[in-house]
């Protein structure tokens, strides 16, 4: 592999890996604060896309589009916490975990039944599908665009946990819940802002997949979801900086193991899996995993 | 000042607490005392709505049995709780700035007072609470519960696994505290609580057995018997 195949290959890794953290964050906070693994999640990012191409479709310049079909993804974010999770607070965690499946299949053919199963062309504007040459490289816009609003992303929600009331609310909440109600906090509508804050990372991450992948359908959630939690798992669950590596180890290893070893391109999706056996084997808090009673972001 | 009538608390079929009535003047301190597993702790989680209840809670004559947890604090009554629970993920400093969540105008204000209160946690003010010691924690989460303003203050055993020199003192700023507020203090070290309250409720088994000025009790036999080592 010569220097700007791997400097090409590296691009493309960065931005695979952009879209699983922009996922795996949202796994990894509501864990944090609920001890749920939300297996809906995958789908949210579908809802992202799915409402993002209604707007495109009925015509909406394409930026207004993206924001209608976050702000329409958030609302089923937060419906999914308050019709299905809410009730659930003081159940096992285990009724929780198979109504996150319930959930996930509820969006899966709900999306079915209105837009049918045939995958769907996304169009993408023209400015974000160019190839741009830059020397011996051959690149998307998307590609270079997605890490770097990826990154900017990141940046914020690390400033919203860091440096404001509600994420520090939210830190708190990830370690007691009772405590923070005796502050005078309604720890359910700081649980609702981080479903909202989850599926705005999702349908950005959707969107996202969207372009990359040109078509898109009511199942493109379950694969993509599935190794961003597994991307969680590897960073460490309950933290957002472990979801982030975890996403961009899957991404890059991805990447670079069908760049070096195009026998195995057929394999691609079963290393996120790979990876998810051996942290569980050998390291089941992940990454950045210190203690399992514990959630740090 | 608070007023509880006929409180039950029932953890299945379980009694905890069954139907007992308390007043809390304004400016005392009231002592709660009894042995472990007398429903202490679930009386105070009952008036805060942490646990489910049956009966009345009135908080300056208003009645406040059915608010959410969030609203009876923002009315103005603190729960220092069992075992202190402050936010070990969070700086000292954090853990008032959640305190103060609802008073970000007097946040300031009050955090200076706090170290002011609690010299000890003033050098430490960017450290982990977690890695405060027992005493620190346990003035961290009085200090906390005290960002809020509230007008009540309750603390539950906040001697428990404290050396005695720092029980001394903590018990130095609760009867400091008076001044300014109303305290209910829940207390397995009934001999110290006695000694700072104005009043106490003996708890027995859910029920209250006996109740009168703190002096009184102090000198009564049954509980110097069975609370105050003879």
């Amino acid at each position: 592999m010569d220097f700007s195949t791997f400097l090409q290959q590296l691009i493309n890794g960065a931005s695979l890996g952009s879209m699983y953290a922009l996922i795996a964050i949202g796994y990894t906070m509501v864990y944090g604060v609920l001890r749920l693994i939300n297996f809906a999640h995958g789908d949210i990012m579908m809802v992202g896309a799915f409402l993002t191409l209604m707007g495109v479709t009925a015509g909406l310049p394409f930026p207004l589009a993206v924001l209608l079909g976050i702000i329409g993804t958030v609302i089923v974010g937060i419906l999914t916490d308050k019709i299905a999770y809410k009730p659930l607070r003081e159940a096992p965690k285990i009724s929780l975990l198979i109504t996150a499946i319930g959930i996930s299949f509820f969006l899966e053919n709900l999306f079915n039944v209105i837009f049918g199963g045939i995958p769907k062309a996304f169009p993408a504007p023209d400015y974000l599908t160019k190839v741009l040459h830059l020397g011996e490289i051959y690149l998307p816009v998307t590609v270079i665009i997605i890490p770097v609003v990826t990154v900017l992303i990141l940046g914020g929600v690390l400033w919203v946990l860091y440096r404001t009331k509600y994420g520090m609310a939210i830190r708190a909440l990830a370690f007691d819940i009772p405590t923070v109600k005796l502050m005078g906090v309604d720890a359910d509508r700081i649980i609702t802002i981080v479903f909202a804050l989850g599926s705005a990372l999702a349908a950005i991450g959707g969107v996202f997949y969207a372009i990359s992948y040109p078509s898109i359908d009511p199942l493109m959630g379950v694969i993509v979801g599935l190794k961003a939690f597994a991307a969680a798992v590897l960073g460490g669950i309950g933290s957002v900086t472990g979801a982030v590596i975890g996403g961009f180890i899957l991404g890059f290893t991805e990447i670079f193991v069908v760049a070096l070893f195009p026998e195995l391109g057929g394999y691609k999706d079963a290393f996120a899996f790979f990876f998810l056996i051996l942290v569980l084997l050998f390291r089941p808090t992940g990454i950045m995993g210190e203690d399992l009673e514990r959630s740090r972001f | 000042m608070l007023e509880i009538k006929n409180l039950e608390v029932y953890y299945g079929v379980i009694a905890a607490v069954r139907g007992i009535d308390m007043q809390i003047d304004p400016h005392t301190i009231v002592t709660l005392i009894g042995s472990n597993g007398a429903g202490k702790t679930s009386t105070l989680n009952a008036i805060v709505n942490i646990v489910k209840k049956r009966g009345t809670v009135l908080f300056e004559g208003r009645e406040i049995s059915k608010h959410p947890t969030h609203r009876i604090i923002q009315e103005g009554i603190s729960l220092v709780p069992e075992g202190r629970r402050v936010f070990i993920n969070l700086t000292v400093d954090e853990n008032l700035r959640m305190g103060a969540f609802n008073n970000d105008a007097n946040f300031e204000r009050l955090r200076n007072e706090m170290y002011e209160l609690f010299p000890r946690l003033s050098g430490k003010k960017q450290q982990l609470a977690g890695t405060l010691s027992g005493g620190e924690q346990q003035m961290l989460a009085i200090a906390r519960a005290l960002m809020s303003e509230p007008k009540v203050l309750m603390l539950d055993e906040p001697s428990l696994g404290l050396a005695p020199k720092i029980v001394g003192e903590v018990f130095e700023i609760i009867t400091e505290l008076k001044k300014r507020i109303t305290i209910l203090l829940v207390e397995q070290n009934a001999f110290a609580a006695l000694k700072i309250a104005d009043k106490g409720y003996v708890l027995e088994n859910g029920s209250i057995a006996l109740e009168g000025p703190a002096s009184e009790l102090l000198g009564n036999d049954e509980v110097r018997k069975k609370y105050l080592g003879g």
